[in-house]
């Protein structure tokens, strides 16, 4: 494992910028999270640390080396693809060897078979190992190609919505034995996705892309509590953040445009007058739909209210976020 | 089984594609049927009018394709009484077996070049179709083109420049020469048609493979080369069957070392005139090796043909 490192990284596609002058340290051991909307150049990150794609500019380090004229093979990554990773002609059991069989790695057949074993109970495929790669289901095919990476000892592990593919109780089970092995191996990863559980439980960082550009890097807490832009706030939160005009509970520093609620940052029974439009009971909790002056207001409350729609309710913030005019946070 | 469906055509329209499916393959297979009947007639059944379709086998086409025959006098005959099946078939019309025809060698002629020329045909057509699928080649569409324009004409408009050519490079009459020759020109298919099949494999998979720790050459004949062997089989089968049957050029360009079956064939002189039994019998023997070739890859050129026609 290893500690990586991006120095002012572009990448253009002819007048497509996909990655902008990105700076970036991986620590050794780090759970790095990349968030973006698509077409941020989350992907592209993962291909230029992994030497698929070629970059403009800057440096990619991998423990102390600078990788830029090195090929994929040598630069000693693996990488979970969101698709089409497994190769079809082989058995399962083919497929979680092939790396290990690499001239590059070029393993001792016991070695080998012990380390597929391994995996293959993690992931619970040992009944699958004999399967041809395209008489597996998807979630099947996903664990495999994942284990494809497990079976090596990477630098570092690049995952690119490993677990976008799974069904929920799959993605949980695999979201608890990556971090599992994360822990165990202090392996450092680099792992892409939408999702925000994924990221709050798993990230020791979290990285935001907006067009190419990291706009914050911190810890999963600092950039859910602390976000340095409405972008960055929006980023996480289910449900979204709430984005109301500065004015509207009055009281806001100077500058202020917007200001960004959190759900559970309403206080209920004081303050404004909103009319509940809409109910839903989660079972854990109940989301609450309002309308306060024309604008939408998401919040969440005990799952016990009886709260109807039409009801009139009296709503007023708890530590609003800031937002001037472009969007930058007002601290 | 009255219900109406979509996907299931109903048993009338079944019975009606099967007659005419039937009806177009017997059409096709007579004279397929009629050439390999000729090779068991002998020659006076075989050019008989009206044509005899219950006729007597004999073997005598098969043995006057394989050997020379020389007449003999009668003391000769007399003392030498003939000691195998095939001198006893040549004994009816007072001959004996002077020795082996050309036809073995011409026979390996054609198998050397029509399977080198195809090997070398697949080798680089799959090497170039690769490189033009995956690489940013400058021109890219132009050189495609240009490959593609080289069968616009027919290969025998170039015959004369090619003739001279040839025997000014002293590749007349060479295995090299018309393996080379018939290269040049299948390879054109060859690049179209394997490009196509390899446009279809995901280059997920050997980005894949590059990051497991394998060299693109590596990732190629690994990875690419194992998913592309359906479009192998089926443009080695277009290849083989152009160079097997080629005519034209083999009657310019060789003539002793190097001339392949089509242009023997036709030549085999027997009594009074052409040996039909004898050539219908090389003919069948030459249909031998496609016909396996194909038989054996069948599966891959089913696929082959209907490729880019179904898409997932």
């Amino acid at each position: 494992m290893a500690e990586v490192v991006l120095r002012n990284l572009s990448k253009s596609y002819g007048d497509d910028i996909a990655v902008a002058d990105m700076t970036m340290t991986i620590p050794d051991g780090a759970f790095v999270v990349l968030l973006g909307p698509t077409g941020a150049g989350k992907t592209t990150t993962l291909r230029l640390i992994s030497g698929l794609e070629k970059m403009d500019s800057g440096e990619v380090w991998i423990g102390g080396r600078n990788v830029g004229n090195e090929t994929p093979a040598q630069r000693d990554v693996a990488m979970v693809f969101q698709q089409y990773s497994l190769y079809p002609h082989l058995s399962v059991r083919d497929n979680l060897a092939f790396p290990l069989k690499s001239p590059i790695l070029n393993t001792p057949p016991d070695e080998i078979e012990r380390k597929v074993a391994e995996v293959s109970s993690v992931l619970q495929i040992s009944h699958k190992l004999d399967n041809k790669a395209t008489a597996l289901s998807g979630g099947e095919m996903q664990r495999v190609s994942i284990g494809r990476a497990l079976v090596r000892d990477p630098s570092i592990y690049l995952m690119d919505e490993p677990l976008s593919s799974l069904d929920a109780k799959l993605r949980t089970d695999l979201r608890v034995e990556l971090k599992r092995i994360h822990a165990s191996l202090g392996a450092t990863l680099l792992y892409v996705t939408h999702d925000q559980i994924e990221a709050m439980t798993m990230a020791t960082h979290v990285g935001v892309l907006d067009h190419g550009r990291l706009v914050q890097f911190g810890s999963p807490r600092e950039i859910y509590e602390n976000p340095n832009s409405l972008y960055v706030a929006s980023r996480l939160g289910v449900p979204r953040i709430n984005i109301l005009p500065a004015g509207i509970f009055g009281n806001v520093p100077d500058g202020t445009d917007r200001i960004g609620l959190r759900p559970e940052h309403i206080n209920q029974g004081s303050g404004q007058d909103a009319v509940i439009k809409r109910v839903e009971h989660l079972g854990d909790q109940a989301r609450l739909h309002l309308n306060l002056q024309g604008h939408d207001i998401t919040t969440i409350a005990a799952p016990d209210t009886d709260y109807q729609p039409g009801a009139h309710i009296k709503i007023e913030p708890r530590n609003p976020l800031c937002f001037d005019a472009q969007g930058n946070r007002i601290r | 089984m009255s219900s109406f469906s979509v996907t299931d055509p109903s048993p009338r329209s079944k019975w009606f594609a099967g007659t005419l499916v039937i009806l177009y393959a017997l059409i096709t297979m007579v004279p397929l049927a009629w050439i390999m009947l000729t090779g068991f007639k002998s020659p006076s059944d075989a050019i008989s009018y009206p044509p005899k379709v219950v006729f007597e086998p004999t073997l005598e086409g098969y043995v006057n394709l394989f050997t020379t025959r020389t007449r003999q006098t009668d003391e000769y005959l007399q003392a030498n009484p003939p000691k195998t099946w095939y001198e006893e078939i040549v004994r009816e019309y007072d001959m004996v077996i002077a020795g082996p025809s050309k036809f073995g060698e011409r026979f390996l002629n054609s198998v050397i070049i029509g399977f080198g020329s195809t090997f070398l045909s697949i080798v680089l057509g799959t090497l170039a179709a690769y490189a033009f699928s995956r690489f940013k080649i400058p021109l890219a569409d132009d050189l495609l083109f240009f490959i593609l324009s080289t069968r616009m004409m027919p290969p025998i408009a170039v015959a004369i420049p090619i003739f001279l050519m040839y025997r000014q490079l002293g590749l007349s009459d060479t295995h090299l020469g018309m393996i080379l020759l018939y290269t040049a020109v299948n390879i054109s298919l060859a690049v179209w048609l394997l490009k196509g099949f390899i446009d279809e494999i995901p280059r997920e998979y050997e980005e894949a493979a590059l990051i497991d720790g394998y060299t693109r050459f590596q990732a190629f004949y690994k990875v690419v080369l194992p998913q592309a062997a359906t479009g192998i089989a089926s443009t080695a089968i277009f290849c083989l069957i152009f160079a097997w049957n080629e005519y034209a050029f083999a009657v310019l360009l060789t003539s002793g070392t190097a001339q392949t079956a089509p242009p023997f064939i036709p030549t085999i002189i027997g009594v009074g005139g052409l040996d039909w039994p004898a050539v219908a019998a090389g003919a069948t023997i030459f249909l031998l090796p496609v016909m396996i070739f194909t038989i054996l890859l069948r599966k891959h050129l089913l696929r082959g043909i209907t490729f880019g026609a179904v898409r997932k």
